[in-house]
C-alpha cells in the first residue's frame, strides 16, 4: 500500500491521479498534509501539485465526461467525506479505461458514490446560498459568519459576487478557519485573527451599523408574522432548516433585549 | 423610518398577506442578471427560510395596505372584519425589500394590497414601487405584483414591465362561490386581466426572439390561486378549473390554498375547523402529475369519481384503477410509461433510462438509485426467469403499502375519518 500525501487542494488531487499513473503506484490511500499516521505504511509518496501534471489528467476526463460530469467530480471533491479521493480515484480510472461516457452507469459503485457526494456538496452550497445572514458594519461591510458541513465556499463565491455586485462582503467559515472576501472588484480568500471574542456582544454592538439590530428585528417579526398557527408542522421545520444551522440564522436566535 | 411604527405595520401587513401561498422565486427560462453591477439578479429561484409550519419564505410578502373597499367573506381583510388597519408608504416598501435583500434575508419582494379608493388608485402605487426598485434602486432582484382586478389596461402593462411575475387570484373556483361570499364580484373581473397578460406576454416574448435587445414584460409568467375547503367544490371542479387556467391562460402556477377558518360568517367552515391539509397537498400532487408526468387532467378524476384519494396519493390512485397497464419493464418500457409507475420519480425515471444502457437493471440496483422499491415493485416486471410475480387485486396491493408507508398525515388522517364516520 502506498501512502500519498498531497495538500488537499483539487489540483493536487488531479497530481496525484496523473502521478499513481506515472509511478504505476498500487493499493494507493490519500492524505492531507497535517496526517501523521505515515508509519503505517510502507511506502509514502509526496506529491508536489503541478499545474501542467493537473491539466493534463482534468484535459483526459474531460473528454470522457460531460460538462456536467466535470461539475460532479468537482463538486464531489468538496464534500470532505471519508474516503472521497480514494472514490474519486476509483471513478476517475473507471472513466479513463472506458471509450463510452460512462457518467449514467449508476449501477456502478464508484459513479454512484461520486454523483451521491456531488450531490450532498451540492446541497449544501444551495442552503448556504440560502442561510447566510449578512450583519452591517460601521465601515459598510456586510459579513456573514457558516459552518457548513461540506467546503462550500470555493462553490458559492461567484454566486454571491454576482448578486452583491455593489457591497462589500465577507463569509466566514468557522469550521475551516477562512472566508471570501469581495472588496467590489474581485473575490479574494483570507484568513482571518480576532482581536476581541468575535461573538461577543459588546464587540457586535461596536462594529454594527446603526440601523442593523433594527433590520434583525424586522426579520424576526416578519418570520414569525407569516407563520400560520394552525398549520403547525414542526418536523418539516426542522427538515428543512435543520437545527445545526440555527446558532447563524438571525430568525432562529431570540432577541435578548425583549 | 419611524423604527417602532413600520415594525408594527410590518407586523400587520405580512400577518394579512400570509393566506397568499405563492412563494415561487425562479425566474423561469429568462433570468434577471445584474449586468449593471447594482444589486441583486434571479435565478432559480432559493427559499431563505422555512417557517414552523413549514412552509418556504423566500419572498418580502406583505400588503401595501389592508384597507380594502370589498367585503370578500373568505378575506382576513375584509371591509366588516374589525381589525387594526395599516398601510405602507412606498418608500417604506423599498426600504424593507433592499434592506432585507442584502441581508441575504429575501429573494424578492411580493407584493399585494386591499382595494383602497379604486383599483386604479391602488395599483398606480404597487407599480411606483416596483419602479422605484428598478430604477432609483438598481434592484435586479425578483418582484412579483399583485394585477388589481378593474385597473386599467396602461397601469398593468406598466407593471409588467418592472415586475417578474403578475398574478391575479381567482379564489373561489366557481362563480357560484364567488357569488355566494363575495356578492360584489364577478369571475369576469379575474378573467379579463388574466388574458389581457397572456396575450401582452406573448407578444413580448415573440418580439424577444427577433430583437433580443427588446423589453422583458413579466418574465415568470403569470399565476393564480383558489381557496380550497371554504366552499363545496369537488377536485374535478378545482382541477378542470386549474387545467382550463394551464391550458388557455399559459398560466405558471395555479397555487391551492387550504382554507384557515378566520370569521364566524354562516356561511364559511366554523373557527375551529382543521385547514384540510391533506387535501390541499394531494391537488399539488395532482397538479405536478399534470404538468410534470404526462397525466391528463380526466385521468386522475372524473365524473365517476369527482374526489381525490385522500389515503393514497393520486398517481397510486390511477394505478390501481388500472392495473391493465402493469407490470412495466422498467428495462425497455419508455421513460413516458416509466413516469407512471408508482414510487418513481421525474429524476428517477430518468436516472433508470440512463442507467439501463449500461445493464439490465434488477430490483437491487432499483434500491441503490434510491427509488421507492416497496412501492414500485407491484407495478415492476423484470425478465429474471426466477422472479414471481403474484397476481394481487388493487385491493390487495392498496392494503399491502398503506401497511408499509409511514405517513405523514396518519394521525391527521384517522381524525379526519372518524369526521366523516
Amino acid at each position: 500500500m502506498t501512502l500519498l500525501i498531497y495538500d488537499g487542494t483539487f489540483g493536487g488531487w488531479l497530481t496525484a491521479v496523473f502521478e499513481i499513473y506515472e509511478y504505476k503506484l498500487k493499493d494507493v490511500v490519500f492524505a492531507k498534509n497535517e496526517s501523521s499516521n505515515s508509519l503505517l505504511f510502507s511506502n509514502t509518496h509526496h506529491i508536489e501539485t503541478d499545474p501542467k501534471k493537473a491539466n493534463r489528467v482534468l484535459n483526459g476526463l474531460k473528454k470522457h465526461l460531460s460538462t456536467h460530469g466535470i461539475t460532479n467530480l468537482y463538486h464531489a471533491f468538496f464534500s470532505e467525506l471519508d474516503q472521497i479521493e480514494e472514490n474519486l480515484f476509483r471513478f476517475a480510472e473507471y472513466v479513463l479505461s472506458s471509450p463510452v461516457n460512462i457518467e449514467g452507469d449508476l449501477s456502478n459503485n464508484a459513479v454512484l458514490n461520486v454523483r451521491k457526494a456531488a450531490h450532498l456538496t451540492g446541497k449544501e452550497s444551495h442552503r448556504m446560498k440560502a442561510f447566510v445572514r449578512f450583519k452591517l458594519t460601521k465601515d459598510n461591510l456586510y459579513y456573514a459568519i457558516v459552518e457548513p458541513d461540506c467546503n462550500v465556499l470555493p462553490l458559492i463565491q461567484k454566486h454571491f459576487k454576482d448578486r452583491y455586485a455593489d457591497q462589500k462582503w465577507l463569509i466566514y467559515d468557522s469550521k475551516r478557519k477562512y472566508g471570501i472576501y469581495y472588496d467590489l472588484e474581485q473575490v479574494a480568500t483570507v484568513q482571518l485573527t480576532f482581536d476581541s471574542n468575535p461573538s461577543s456582544s459588546k464587540f457586535l454592538a461596536e462594529i454594527s451599523d446603526e440601523n442593523e439590530e433594527f433590520f434583525q428585528n424586522l426579520w424576526r417579526n416578519y418570520f414569525s408574522s407569516v407563520n400560520i398557527e394552525s398549520r403547525k408542522n414542526t418536523k418539516l421545520h426542522i427538515q428543512h432548516m435543520p437545527k445545526r444551522y440555527w446558532k447563524n440564522l438571525t430568525e432562529k436566535i431570540p432577541n435578548l433585549k425583549k | 423610518m419611524v423604527h417602532e411604527r413600520v415594525m408594527e405595520k410590518l407586523a400587520i401587513l405580512a400577518d394579512a398577506a400570509k393566506y397568499d401561498v405563492s412563494c415561487s422565486s425562479s425566474a423561469g427560462q429568462n433570468k434577471r442578471k445584474n449586468s449593471n453591477k447594482g444589486l441583486g439578479d434571479t435565478g432559480n429561484g432559493i427559499c431563505h427560510a422555512y417557517t414552523e409550519d413549514g412552509r418556504c419564505v423566500s419572498l418580502l410578502k406583505i400588503l401595501l395596505t389592508n384597507h380594502c373597499i370589498f367585503d370578500c367573506a373568505y378575506c382576513v381583510s375584509r371591509k366588516s372584519n374589525d381589525i387594526k388597519r395599516a398601510a405602507f408608504t412606498v418608500q417604506e416598501v423599498v426600504d424593507l425589500t433592499i434592506g432585507f435583500y442584502r441581508r441575504n434575508y429575501i429573494e424578492g419582494l411580493f407584493l399585494s394590497s386591499g382595494i383602497f379608493d379604486n383599483p386604479d388608485f391602488t395599483m398606480e402605487r404597487l407599480v411606483r414601487i416596483a419602479k422605484k426598485l428598478r430604477l432609483e434602486e438598481n434592484f435586479n432582484g425578483y418582484i412579483h405584483l399583485k394585477a388589481i382586478p378593474g385597473a386599467s389596461d396602461e397601469l398593468i402593462k406598466e407593471a409588467g414591465m418592472y415586475a417578474d411575475r403578475l398574478s391575479v387570484n381567482v379564489e373561489m373556483p366557481t362563480e357560484k362561490s364567488l357569488k355566494l361570499l363575495a356578492p360584489e364580484k364577478n369571475h369576469a373581473d379575474v378573467i379579463k386581466p388574466m388574458e389581457y397578460l397572456k396575450n401582452e406576454i406573448i407578444g413580448y416574448k415573440e418580439e424577444k426572439k427577433s430583437n433580443f435587445k427588446a423589453p422583458l414584460f413579466a418574465p415568470a409568467g403569470q399565476s393564480t390561486q383558489m381557496v380550497i375547503g371554504a366552499t363545496q367544490e369537488n377536485d374535478l371542479e378545482i382541477l378542470g378549473m386549474a387545467n382550463y387556467f394551464y391550458e388557455q391562460m399559459n398560466m405558471r402556477r395555479v397555487y391551492y390554498s387550504g382554507y384557515v377558518p378566520i370569521s364566524y360568517d354562516s356561511r364559511l367552515p366554523e373557527i375551529g375547523t382543521p385547514v384540510p391539509m391533506i387535501r390541499e397537498n394531494r391537488l399539488y400532487q395532482a397538479d405536478w402529475l399534470i404538468r410534470f408526468y404526462g397525466f391528463n387532467v380526466n385521468e386522475i378524476v372524473g365524473f365517476d369519481q369527482p374526489n381525490l384519494d385522500l389515503d393514497i396519493d393520486p398517481k397510486l390512485g390511477w394505478a390501481l384503477r388500472n392495473l391493465n397497464q402493469f407490470p412495466v419493464d422498467i428495462n425497455s418500457a419508455d421513460l413516458e410509461l416509466i413516469l407512471r409507475i408508482p414510487g418513481i420519480g421525474v429524476t428517477s425515471a430518468q436516472k433508470i433510462v440512463r442507467a439501463r444502457k449500461f445493464k439490465r437493471l434488477q430490483p437491487e440496483d432499483l434500491k441503490k438509485l434510491g427509488i421507492a422499491y416497496s412501492r414500485s415493485k407491484f407495478f415492476l416486471a423484470f425478465s429474471s426467469p426466477f422472479y414471481l410475480q403474484k397476481d394481487l387485486s388493487s385491493m390487495q396491493i392498496k392494503e399491502q403499502i398503506l401497511n408499509i408507508q409511514n405517513s405523514k398525515y396518519k394521525n391527521n388522517f384517522s381524525n379526519q375519518l372518524s369526521l366523516f364516520q
